[in-house]
């Protein structure tokens, strides 16, 4: 649908839309990352961009991590597990295909472990109540887990050319860019000074090493194990003792992954819907991008209101669906004026979200001049098929 | 409690569990729900867990901090405060109620425990975050022994969305295999009582869309399972047909020259009522009655599927100036309409 369709505002900063053709076909680009706030349709727009990818003869692994399996449902498949697998119905003529899976999280922490570790020291690790507890509840696991899949898909692309484009969808995070968080962060708990501290008397060989310790600390671990119970440290410590080999092995991972996403072979999507919170959140990770220095490719505004009677204003239409209103009561309107009332009425609504809509997304492009955005129009069915993700990937494609 | 007594299915509930799927407008919906009670004369705490600053936006008002503040007032004298939970404040401000910790909060939060205990102890943090609610839920003015009234009449929880609710409510559970004894572990022990009450209900937002509802039925299916109390389903953004379905009728069905007699005579009529109408208009606005009458169907559909729960279930209508334009009291008299508070 053409941008014509708004009204027109007139000072209102144009963006340039989001060059999709290039970003699906191009081959310098391998990673597409979609990152957006809750219910904004990021694995939608995944899976659309996977599909026209695909289509287009590139050949496309599509990462989702969504708990409620919504690309699964949205690819036509009944389940998704760990393993990519082939998406039937694509159009492969053109050479390309398209590979979709689902990340279990804890299948993947634990195959971290097993892959750097001697299997003694897995065993170990994978009983530990504490390694149990993170690898399935932690809430940045997932972002963390799904980042290292990223990083074993391509490595996998990089040695077998399986595949030449990684789509991921990110998890919907508590704040929004825990994905570029959280290796840091259990990398930083990992290495920090509290996990030394649990360590030092078995590294030091027991309480000489603590008499040198201030008394602060001392009374730190102390309160610590009132506080969450002696059970819980110890732990951790045996955790973190099995772990000991892997540090550097953990550190390094998740040092590579945040290059891989800095590289300029990828590009971040955020995805946002045309309403006030959503844009918000879209302008965080906007900035927050822009100072980790990753590449931004654009900002999809999902879901935008269109009118097909655009020229009519909902002011207007509310106008006169009030005198064909008071013609009814009176006796002397039309058969029809209640049908076209009526009408007027539903144009109204409309009109007024579009317009709400426009001028949400008029002041996110204010705010943010130079950057790309592509607006897509509310479909008036949900999307579950290939055929609807098509619609979507053409009409982010003709946005242009 | 100063106003009217409600008949309201949920008037009872001391703790109000408001989640739903991403996009669903559940902190607009607790907003509501939180106004909707306090105009009975109550007065309310809402409280947010993810720092997201959603309820300061939603009442327009400056940010919110750890510390309960009024942000709004009804004419009955009902009041809404608000607060926005943070783990780590929280936590230090746990350490320093118990332990009287000033230096050594410092020092624990310099060799990176404090981090430690609220982002990587598993559980621990969700146990930080509802304690707070908890304390609040039970706080009274004056001491418990001269028999002080409780400060809250209500705490409305805009708690997290459906796909991490039964994790976050069920603390219990998650900090059990982690924490045997300790502060954490009674803590969490005094809150799972809390949220089985039968004074608390965790309410779930949802759309009429296939991907909502289905999550909405899955959460409530866990939600039992975890022995909590499922409350209502708060449907939101509720398109109204407008039309009746023989105006719909008469605009898609027939022949294609009664259609474009049907064109014509709307054409008639908006010239009539001053609007300068094209045809193309005219098609225009077919189409546009037609695509909202897909979408009423849809929704009719899943309307079905969320009746076939059992629950009480209630209506908001979707707002076409947003929940900016004096929304949040549309829908704060819904909730009361609906006969939910």
């Amino acid at each position: 649908m053409a941008r014509e369709a708004y009204p027109s505002v007139h000072g209102a900063p144009e963006a340039a839309p989001i060059d999709f053709e290039r970003l699906v076909r191009d081959e310098s680009t391998s990673i597409i990352v979609c990152c957006g706030s809750g219910g904004v349709g990021k694995t939608t727009i995944a899976a659309a961009l996977g599909v026209r990818a695909a289509e287009a003869g590139r050949k496309v692994v599509v990462l989702t991590i969504d708990p409620a399996r919504r690309l699964a449902q949205s690819l036509g498949l009944s389940e998704l597990d760990n393993t990519p697998r082939p998406v039937v119905g694509i159009d492969t003529s053109s050479g390309g295909s398209l590979d979709a899976m689902m990340l279990d999280m804890k299948r993947t922490f634990d195959e971290v472990v097993l892959n750097h570790s001697t299997p003694e020291k897995a065993e170990q690790i994978l009983a530990n109540p504490f390694y149990q507890a993170l690898s399935s509840s932690f809430a940045g696991t997932q972002e963390y887990m799904a980042m290292e899949k990223l990083s074993q898909l391509s490595e996998e692309a990089a040695e077998n050319g399986r595949w030449d484009l990684i789509v991921v969808d990110t998890p919907p995070s508590r704040s929004a860019l825990d994905f570029l968080d959280a290796p840091k962060r259990l990398g930083s708990f990992l290495d920090g000074r509290f996990i030394r501290l649990l360590m030092a008397p078995a590294k030091a060989g027991g309480r000489a090493y603590l008499k040198v310790l201030s008394g602060g600390i001392t009374m730190a671990t102390s309160v610590m194990t009132r506080l969450l119970g002696g059970q819980m440290l110890q732990d951790v410590q045996t955790f973190v003792a099995a772990l000991d080999t892997m540090f550097g092995g953990f550190r390094q991972r998740a040092e590579k992954t945040y290059a891989l996403l800095g590289d300029r072979r990828t590009a971040f999507l955020v995805v946002a819907a045309p309403e006030r919170d959503a844009l918000r959140e879209a302008s965080y990770f906007v900035q927050r991008l822009d100072q980790e220095q990753m590449p931004l490719a654009g900002v999809i505004v999902n879901r935008v209101q269109r009118l097909a009677a655009a020229s009519l204003t909902s002011a207007r239409a509310d106008a006169a669906a009030e005198v064909l209103g008071e013609e009814g009561v009176d006796g002397t309107g039309s058969q029809t004026a209640a049908l076209t009332e009526g009408l007027l009425r539903v144009h109204a609504d409309l009109a007024q979200t579009a317009e709400r809509h426009h001028a949400h997304v008029h002041r996110f492009v204010a705010g943010h001049p130079g950057i790309p955005v592509t607006e897509v129009p509310a479909a008036a069915q949900d999307i579950h098929d290939l055929e609807g993700l098509r619609e979507i990937g053409a009409a982010l494609s003709s946005a242009g | 409690m100063a106003g009217q007594q409600s008949t309201g299915t949920f008037a009872g509930t001391r703790l109000h569990i408001v989640t739903g799927k991403g996009g669903t407008g559940k902190t607009t919906v607790a907003a509501a729900l939180a106004i909707a009670l306090a105009r009975q004369g109550k007065r309310v705490l809402i409280a947010e867990v993810e720092g997201r600053q959603g309820i300061s936006q939603a009442f327009n008002v400056p940010p919110l901090s750890g510390h309960d503040e009024r942000i709004f007032a009804d004419k009955s004298g009902g009041e809404v405060y608000g607060i926005s939970v943070d783990a780590k404040e929280s936590l230090l401000e746990y350490l320093q109620i118990f332990y009287r910790l000033g230096r050594a909060g410092s020092i624990l939060e310099k060799v990176g425990a404090i981090d430690f205990a609220t982002t990587i102890a598993p559980g621990v943090r969700d146990v930080l975050l509802i304690g707070k609610v908890y304390e609040a839920a039970g706080r009274r003015s004056g001491s418990r022994r001269s028999g002080g009234r409780l400060v809250y009449d209500a705490v409305v929880l805009d708690a997290p969305p459906t796909g991490r609710i039964v994790r976050f409510l069920n603390v219990n559970h998650e900090v059990a295999d982690i924490a045997r004894v300790g502060p954490i572990k009674s803590q969490a022990d005094s809150i799972t009582r809390m949220v089985r009450h039968g004074t608390s209900h965790v309410h779930l937002v949802t759309l009429l869309e296939e991907m909502p509802v289905q999550e909405t039925i899955d959460a409530i299916a866990e939600l039992r399972e975890a022995e909590l109390n499922v409350g209502a389903i708060l449907v939101n953004q509720v398109r109204n047909p407008l039309l009746t379905d023989d105006e719909l009728a008469a605009i898609s069905a027939g022949t294609a020259a009664e259609r474009e007699e049907m064109v014509e005579a709307v054409q008639n009529d908006l010239v009539t009522a001053g609007v300068k109408a094209t045809k193309v208009m005219v098609r225009g606005l077919f189409a546009q009655a037609g695509d909202l009458a897909d979408r009423v169907e849809l929704q009719r559909q899943e309307d079905a599927v969320l009746a076939a729960q059992g629950l009480p279930l209630a209506h908001l209508p979707a707002l076409p100036g947003g929940v900016e334009d004096g929304g949040l009291s549309v829908l704060a008299d819904c909730l009361a309409e609906e006969g939910i508070v």
